[in-house]
């Protein structure tokens, strides 16, 4: 699993790739809130585009991220997931709460 | 129904273990050619069942999860994924939607049903002090196209 994030002008993004799991999910969340907290950008967008699996571990991710930036106002929104992590999305219902590109 | 091949094994609970069981199921399942979604489908599901028995099953303990996979006559997969952890006190419950006890490490509570969404049966039993087994069959209905 790896994370590249840049930031410009109040805009996070979060390039992601490799497997999504409950093993990958702990270190990348370390990561991730280390460098938002840090930013508190006004949004920040997880690009799943070479996400090549992902599981429920990746729904808790995007809740726990979505809670995150709603502490300062902040909105997330999830970039480019492939088909078969649309379904797992679309089965958990995120799609109510955070905006999915 | 007739077995037509078999794979055992077994993992110790490192959550690393995730990725491999589900390499392991692939590598299996190839011989059944199955479509890129109906593999992606078998693979979460056998992932939420192997993170259940770490996360859960083995919280804070350490033990080995047994995972078994049979190739069914008339292309029906077999899954089964047992842990001997803590056990689940009431089963019904833990698979609704949302439910989890382990919120902290932002588990969302969907594992069980992405395991009945991405599959046909699902089957789990349960004993305190005991473990937890997980049953799911999923029938192939493409020609491997």
């Amino acid at each position: 699993m790896k994370m590249n994030i840049t930031s410009e002008k109040g805009m996070a993004v979060a390039v992601l790739s490799g497997e999504l799991d409950h093993h990958s999910a702990r270190s990348l969340r370390s990561e991730l809130d280390r460098f938002v907290i840090t930013m508190q950008p006004e949004r920040l967008a997880m690009d799943f585009t070479g996400i090549t699996f992902m599981d429920s571990s990746g729904i808790g991710l995007i809740i726990g991220r979505y809670k995150l930036m709603k502490e300062w106002g902040g909105q997330l929104e999830i970039r480019a997931p492939q088909p078969y992590i649309r379904r797992v999305l679309k089965l958990s219902g995120i799609e109510r709460i955070v905006k999915i590109v | 129904m007739e077995i037509l091949n078999e794979m055992k094994i077994i993992l110790p609970s490192h959550s690393v273990n995730e990725g491999a069981a589900r390499a392991a199921v692939s590598s299996f399942l190839i011989q059944a050619d199955p479509t890129v979604e109906e593999l992606s489908d078998i693979r979460t599901a056998v992932s939420e069942a192997v993170t259940n028995a770490i996360v859960h099953g083995y919280r804070g303990t350490k033990g080995n999860i047994e995972l078994t996979v049979r190739l069914l006559a008339e292309r029906e997969i077999y899954i089964k994924i047992r842990d001997k952890g803590c056990g689940i006190s009431d089963v019904k419950q833990a698979m609704e939607p949302l439910f989890t006890t382990a919120p902290e490490e932002e588990r969302s509570g969907l594992g069980f049903s992405v395991m009945e969404s991405f599959t046909d049966r699902l089957r789990v039993t349960s004993g305190i002090g005991k473990g937890t087994t997980v049953v799911m069959r999923k029938r192939l209905v493409s020609n491997g196209d």
